[in-house]
């Protein structure tokens, strides 16, 4: 064992007396099956009006039925194209470079698509602007496919045609202008040159729009701050990859800050080479998935993250700053600046405080030490909201000055905190036509709803970053009567060009500067040098926004002001919600947050010692499953009542978390309206609020995996260490091989077997590579895997019960060595009882501030699998190419494998999800099952299933290579989980190719196989964390 | 119940002809005109010219050859197809005219010569090509061709009694059929005969007072004496259990299996016409057999490369089970649902998909790529598929039972040479087993469950 660390998963598994933990431990399933219950009680049985006689009649007749059924085979129809298209070949899938730009997620993506239909959406690898596609980028695809869709544009709920829109909304604006009232497009950042350049057409064409950006989750701070600085509404970008010293004042930046992406540059920073990793200190008060990579984190109320910051800058530039902060926050802090300063400009300072002095101050210190990684030249373009625009446009809608209101791919009913005010001027808008996807909240309230077509349907053009351009294309004809929104501004101008051309001419006379427009349209995306930007006139408010305090200085002394008010709320956007666009995605929904490992839900975040103070509890009930307390909670006013809680370790003291994008009550299905709606609390754009809680009555049932699939305490399943360590020491030391006692000698438990080893050195042997340092647990290879191989959605009730069908899941373990550390000095020094009493009691619980691993885990395909050991039929075998295959028509359910199997990864089909009007996701309507993958089969009822590396894509690639006559090259081999890994962490190939990565990783001091004592010998391999907490 | 069932599925196949041999006689009697091919109908039509001719200095005979061979792609004597009918063509034009547009039609295009602009106009702009390899002479022989009187259907009754009595003396299976009829009669009156002589014989003995001797003493009966031997009872029990669970097994097993499927399909599409008598390489239509998993059954865009030309088939393509006005209509379904206007030639825009019957259903666990085979393993289509290009109608050929697909990859090797990708493996596997030089499939991993199930 690498160290003598503790590692949990849940807070549960701190309490020595848990039975339940116990329980996990010894059995598969905690409850007993209930045969008693069904058997036992001979007074139902006899009442039971089904006799024994029934019974037999009814079996027969069934029999028979099957028996009559089954001799007929049914005639299956072969429909081919009338003109088959060109480049369809059905079987053959096509891949096509597009880009979402929804207004929350911009990326780069690569679209496969079989028989005209897209089928998956992952990282484009090959573009070398940034891109990354997060959990909700790769499942944005089967929002295409959602039946609550709005299939056409309509009035007043009634279906209209498009001519009578376009006819009624031209005469309403011309009508609007002559009427002195203003004409406003209140939008989504577009981030879009032609989109501009459109916009500003039409305003001149009708004499004047006003055009109000509006980001449901502002960046506004920042923009305001790099406004003010560069004269540019855009956001610094960085390149975390160059930093050696990173410190985040409570910026997310591996969740959505700032736009979010910056995952792969940090993980390639973080893998030690030549005993070097980067550095990174985190001070924030939820815990979010920075917090959990980081070397060092603080958790700390908001309002002291300010005045950290201000301490922060102090220390750097030898000021000192007022401001209360407990003596090791303010340790830590000095640690930090010292670092930042001795990293010479390899040092980056990041901060997510909404406050225009904080992002100021770190744009400065930036600038002032020369950060390699701060990029303000070419900055990121994905957010441009502007709050005092939003919050002007509701005065003068509810003034009566607006005329026509356009939404376009926003929804201000549901995300406005003052949704109330927005409504009540709605009310005396004339005419209001929504651009929307959803009849959602605010489409539900418009005169005119627009149906808009997917990004996947649409043509487009983005530019993430300055310079760097990207290109939308349809890859599938629109499903619905659909018109994008430039389409339909063309259409009103009378202009009679589509947007495919308007974008075409835009880019050959600006952008491409000579560069071939196929090409570009090909890959997807354009680099230029050139920055031809069609820019619009900004709207007056946007202008006197930036009206900030000069010096660094400044800034720095009014952080340091900050007050303390109490208990202090943290809104914050989960990584598989986002702000809840995707709300009907029933991927999204069932993927478990990667902290608290809860899906289906948003809830009160909350220390334990808060916790107990208020009396809130969470404790597993028989099942195994979580279940917790329920509050009301108030702020600035507005109540809302029930929400429940979870106590959430590495939650700062005084705080609070909640997560937008749940509560979605109009355009979601009714399985999907789950949580509350966080937004009511975003009062004034800010995310952080005062807030009142109290205790409600009742309990909330919580889907959460965190205790499931454990390893029957097995333990000693995830090694990290710390860079000191691992620099000075031996392997041996921080990665030791089990040894076994053979013969009454110790030998490596890898050279003892119980099974034959069989020869795999000829062809493919396939193996997996994982760096816990790189896996950032972002999810993304979650819901890749969902995608690739059709694996069902199960719904709330059932995750409870441990039948949750992910082949892959990212266990989140907690370990508190260091605060552990402490306290043996503090009660080694304890003197008498009553002394001992009170100490105790000031302990730190170890849940106050642990430390945090990811470790995504799916079937390790062991060469000595134990699991086909036991399989009566056969079902599960194994193939030289290293694949654990299972073969499900085989396969007759009995659930040994599952029993026998270590790592707790297969995962059992109780029913027929695909086939059952209980479980109403994708798999049931015909509009989701569209994004099935032809070439994996979807599974029945009543067999096991589990990861199957993929096979289908690594067989499709010998295919290819065999066809083409031509030797498979390094990196061809994919998963779909490696694929989506845009960190890096996982790296799959052939380990016979000798000069495959994969092959040279598993050479690596740092890899280790997943409880390798036992002698499964797996072909998923891990690297040992490291941990830059202790310099060498 | 059970046989019900199976006999619903029989119906599916096309029953073989012996059961309407009889009809198929009358039938033989009634249309032998359709036996007729273009070669018996030629020597009369040659002749018919021969006089009519006056305009003719050209030879008909080497003119058909010509137009066989250079024209028939886009012309027919009597009707439209890309280019005009061109029956009596040499009197709507003069001789020198027509050298001239056979020779070079797009430079009289060019030159604004109205008739050349008009048929230019009508014919939807397709230019036609340039013949300047053919001579004056040549031209001539053509258009004495095209100038030849259509020949009248013949409706002669007596030549096509003659030709029904030939048909019918070549055809064996008629032949012994007749004879097995006058067997039956032959032996039907035999009986009768016997009868009645047995009866005329004892009325002669009873009328000559001779007393017939009865068999009047009781002799166990069979049966009864069989249920005394209890060792046979018991022999035959067993041995009927024996048999009936064997056919029980052979019915089981053949549960699911369609070999021999053969669905009547929406469009009589004849295999034998297409890959058989006009040697279409399979692949030509089947195209994405050869990188995609399914072998793709034709667009309608594909048949429609041929049909927009071929309207209806040649006499003797017909044959006596289906005759040509079968498949010209036939033919014509495709027209009607490629939404084809043959009369315009141009496509109306109104389809109807064709749902053909799916014959080879392979389950949906069970993975099957046709490039893997075709390419990569080169395997002939008619490996699985069996002759289809005898097949007038498409018929399931193999079992394809998970055995059936298992025994292949025992026995068969896998192709290595010439493959890039198979080097190092052919390198290693001969390093490890010595001088072999052949693996089979099996040796490869080819067996392995997940291979094909995923």
């Amino acid at each position: 064992m690498a160290s003598n660390k503790k590692y949990w998963k849940s807070v549960e598994e701190l309490n020595p007396d848990s039975s339940i933990v116990e329980a996990l431990k010894q059995n598969e399933f905690v409850e007993e099956i209930p045969v008693d219950e069904f058997l036992g009680d001979k007074k139902s049985l006899d009442s039971s009006s089904t006799t024994r006689r029934d019974f037999l009649k009814y079996v027969g007749f069934s029999t028979a039925a099957a028996t009559l059924a089954a001799c007929e085979g049914p005639v299956k129809h072969a429909i081919p194209y009338v003109v088959q298209p060109e480049e369809i070949r059905p079987g053959v899938a096509n891949y096509y470079a597009t880009t979402i730009a929804d207004g929350y997620d911009f990326a780069s993506v690569l679209v496969k698509t079989r028989e005209g239909r897209p089928i998956f959406v992952n990282n484009h690898d090959k573009a070398e602007v940034d891109s990354s596609a997060n959990a909700r980028v790769i499942a944005s695809v089967l929002s295409m496919y959602d039946s609550m869709r709005v299939q056409g544009p309509k009035k007043g709920g009634e279906s209209i045609e498009w001519d009578a829109l376009h006819k009624d909304v031209k005469a309403k604006i011309q009508g609007a202008k002559a009427a002195g009232k203003e004409v406003v497009f209140l939008t989504q950042t577009f981030a879009s040159p032609s989109t501009s350049k459109l916009i500003s057409e039409f305003s001149d064409s009708v004499g004047g729009v006003k055009h109000v950006v509006y980001d449901a989750i502002s960046e506004d701070a920042a923009l305001d701050a790099f406004e003010a600085k560069y004269g540019e509404r855009a956001m610094a970008d960085y390149d975390f990859e160059k930093a050696d010293v990173i410190v985040s004042f409570g910026a997310d930046f591996l969740g959505d800050w700032q736009g979010g992406g910056f995952e792969a540059g940090y993980a390639k920073g973080r893998i030690p080479t030549d005993g070097k990793m980067s550095k990174h200190f985190q001070i924030e008060s939820n815990m979010s998935l920075t917090g959990a990579n980081a070397d060092t984190r603080v958790a700390l109320k908001p309002s002291e993250v300010k005045i950290a910051l201000a301490k922060f800058y102090g220390y750097l530039s030898g000021v000192s700053y007022g401001g209360q902060l407990s003596e090791k926050a303010d340790k830590a802090v000095k640690a930090a600046a010292e670092a930042y300063k001795k990293a010479n400009g390899k040092a980056v300072v990041v901060t997510g405080v909404q406050d225009v002095d904080a992002q100021a101050l770190v744009l400065a210190i930036n600038e002032q030490y020369n950060s390699v990684a701060f990029d303000a030249a070419a900055p990121l373009k994905v957010r441009s909201g502007n709050n005092k625009a939003v919050k002007s446009l509701i005065a003068d809608m509810k003034a009566g000055k607006v005329g026509v209101l356009v939404t376009v791919g926003v929804n201000p009913l549901y995300t406005l905190a003052d949704a109330a005010g927005f409504e009540e001027g709605l009310a005396k808008v004339e005419t209001s036509v929504a651009f929307s996807m959803k009849e959602d909240e605010t489409a539900s309230k418009t005169t005119y709803v627009a149906a808009v077509p997917h990004y996947l349907e649409s043509w487009g053009d983005v530019e993430i970053k300055k310079g760097h351009y990207s290109l939308m294309q349809p890859t599938i004809r629109p499903l619905f009567d659909t018109m994008q929104f430039q389409e339909v501004l063309l259409a009103w101008m009378g202009n009679d060009v589509s947007y495919y051309d308007y974008i075409k001419s835009n880019w050959t006379s600006g952008v491409l500067g000579g560069s071939s427009w196929n090409q570009a349209l090909h890959d997807g995306v354009f680099k230029s040098e050139t920055s031809l930007i069609f820019t619009e006139v900004p709207t007056e408010e946007g202008a006197e926004a930036a009206v900030v305090s000069t010096s660094a200085g400044e800034y720095a002394l009014k952080l340091s002001k900050a007050a303390s008010s109490g208990m202090e709320l943290v809104l914050y956007a989960k990584t598989g919600m986002g702000d809840g666009q995707q709300a009907n995605n029933p991927w999204l929904q069932e993927f478990p947050d990667p902290i608290s490992r809860a899906s289906w839900d948003n809830y009160l975040t909350i220390s334990l010692a808060d916790a107990n103070a208020a009396g809130f509890e969470n404790w597993n009930v028989a099942n195994g499953a979580l279940n917790g307390s329920l509050a009301n909670v108030t702020v600035n006013g507005v109540t809302i009542s029930n929400i429940p809680v979870l106590v959430q370790p590495g939650q700062a003291k005084g705080s609070v978390g909640l997560a937008y994008g749940y509560g979605r009550e109009a355009g979601v299905k009714e399985e999907m309206k789950t949580g509350v709606n966080a937004f009511k609390f975003y009062t004034d754009f800010n995310n952080v609020q005062s807030v009142s809680i109290e205790k409600a009555a009742g309990e909330h049932e919580f889907a959460c995996v965190q205790l499931h699939n454990t390893l029957m305490g097995r333990g000693d399943v995830l090694k990290d260490t710390v860079l000191g360590t691992f620099n000075t020491e031996e392997p041996e030391v921080w990665n030791p091989q089990p040894m076994v006692s053979l013969d009454h000698q110790e030998v490596p438990s890898t050279t003892v077997g119980l099974w034959q080893n069989v020869d795999r050195s000829i062809g493919h042997h396939f193996n997996l590579s994982i760096d816990l340092n790189a896996c950032t647990g972002c999810g993304a290879c979650v819901i890749a895997c969902h995608a690739e191989n059709n694996v069902p959605v199960v719904g709330k009730s059932e995750v409870r019960k441990s039948r949750d069908m992910h082949w892959l899941r990212i266990d989140r373990y907690y370990s508190a060595e260091e605060t552990f550390a402490e306290d043996v000095e503090v009660v080694e020094n304890i003197s008498g009882l009553g002394e001992s009493l009170s100490t105790f009691g000031e302990l730190e619980h170890a849940s106050a501030n642990p430390q945090v691993a990811f470790q995504p885990v799916m079937c390790q395909h062991c060469n000595h699998a134990p699991c086909e050991t036991v399989c009566p039929v056969a079902a599960t075998s194994h193939g030289k190419q290293g694949q654990n295959h299972m073969a499900y028509n085989r396969c007759v359910g009995t659930r040994y494998c599952a029993n026998n199997c270590p790592y707790k990864v297969r995962r059992f089909n109780w029913f027929l999800y695909n086939g059952n009007d209980e479980f109403d996701y994708h798999m049931n309507d015909d509009l989701g099952r569209m994004v099935l993958n032809p070439d994996v089969v979807v599974r029945s009822r009543g067999v096991m299933e589990k990861c199957s590396m993929c096979i289908q894509m690594t067989q499709k690639t010998i295919l290819d290579a065999k066809r083409e006559g031509r030797a498979i090259k390094d990196g061809e081999f994919q998963t779909a989980c490696s694929a989506a890994c845009s960190s890096g962490a996982m790296i799959f190939g052939d380990i016979n190719d000798t000069e495959s990565k994969v092959a040279e990783l598993k050479e690596s001091d740092r890899m280790y196989h997943l409880l390798e004592h036992v002698g499964t010998q797996p072909n998923v391999f891990y690297h040992v964390k490291v941990r830059n907490t202790e310099e060498a | 119940m059970i046989i019900q069932f199976i006999n619903m599925k029989k119906v599916k196949h096309r029953n073989s002809a012996s059961s309407i041999l009889g009809l198929s006689l009358a039938l033989l009697l009634a249309f032998s005109t359709t036996v007729f091919s273009q070669e018996t109908e030629q020597p009369a039509a040659e002749t018919a010219a021969a006089t009519a001719s006056d305009t003719g200095s050209g030879d008909p005979a080497n003119g058909k050859k010509l137009f066989n061979s250079n024209c028939a792609a886009c012309h027919k004597l009597d009707k439209k197809m890309t280019g005009p009918a061109l029956r009596g063509v040499g009197d709507k034009h003069d001789k020198e005219w027509l050298y001239s547009w056979i020779h070079n039609s797009s430079a009289m295009i060019q030159s604004g010569d109205p008739d050349a602009v008009k048929i230019y106009e009508e014919y939807n702009q397709v230019q036609m090509t340039a013949f300047p390899q053919l001579s004056e002479a040549e031209i001539d022989d053509i258009i004495a061709y095209t100038m030849q009187p259509k020949a009248e259907p013949k409706v002669d009754n007596g030549g096509g009694a003659e030709a029904g009595a030939g048909a019918g003396a070549s055809s064996g299976g008629i032949d012994t059929n007749i004879m097995l009829g006058a067997l039956a009669l032959g032996f039907a009156m035999m009986i009768v005969m016997l009868y009645v002589v047995n009866q005329t014989l004892r009325r002669i003995a009873e009328a000559n007072g001779i007393e017939l001797k009865k068999e009047s003493e009781k002799r166990l009966p069979l049966w009864k004496a069989f249920i005394q031997n209890q060792f046979l009872v018991l022999v035959s029990v067993v041995l009927l259990l024996l048999v009936s669970a064997w056919f029980a097994y052979g019915y089981f097993m053949q549960v699911g299996i369609d070999k021999g499927y053969q669905p009547i399909q929406p469009i009589h599409f004849s295999h034998r016409i297409h890959a058989g008598d006009n040697g279409i390489d399979c692949k030509y239509c089947h195209s994405a057999a050869r990188v995609s998993k399914t072998s793709g059954i034709p667009s309608l865009n594909v048949c429609m490369n041929c049909h927009k030309n071929i309207g209806e088939v040649a006499e003797s393509t017909g044959t006596p089970e289906h005759s040509k006005e079968f498949y010209d209509g036939e033919i014509q379904k495709l027209y009607a649902a490629a939404g084809w206007d043959s009369q315009n030639m141009k496509y109306t825009g109104e389809t109807k998909p064709v749902k053909w019957v799916r014959i080879h259903n392979l389950p949906d666990f069970a993975y099957f790529n046709h490039s893997q085979h075709v390419i990569v393993a080169g395997v002939e289509c008619q490996h699985c598929h069996g002759p289809v290009e005898t097949y007038e109608v498409m018929e399931q050929f193999a079992p394809l039972t998970m055995g059936w697909c298992i025994n292949c990859h025992r026995e068969t090797n896998v192709k290595m040479e010439g493959n890039e990708y198979y080097e190092k493996i052919h390198e290693e596997l001969s390093k490890k087993y010595g001088d072999l030089k052949q693996y089979t499939i099996a040796e490869m991993g080819g067996l392995e469950c997940g291979k094909c199930h995923y």
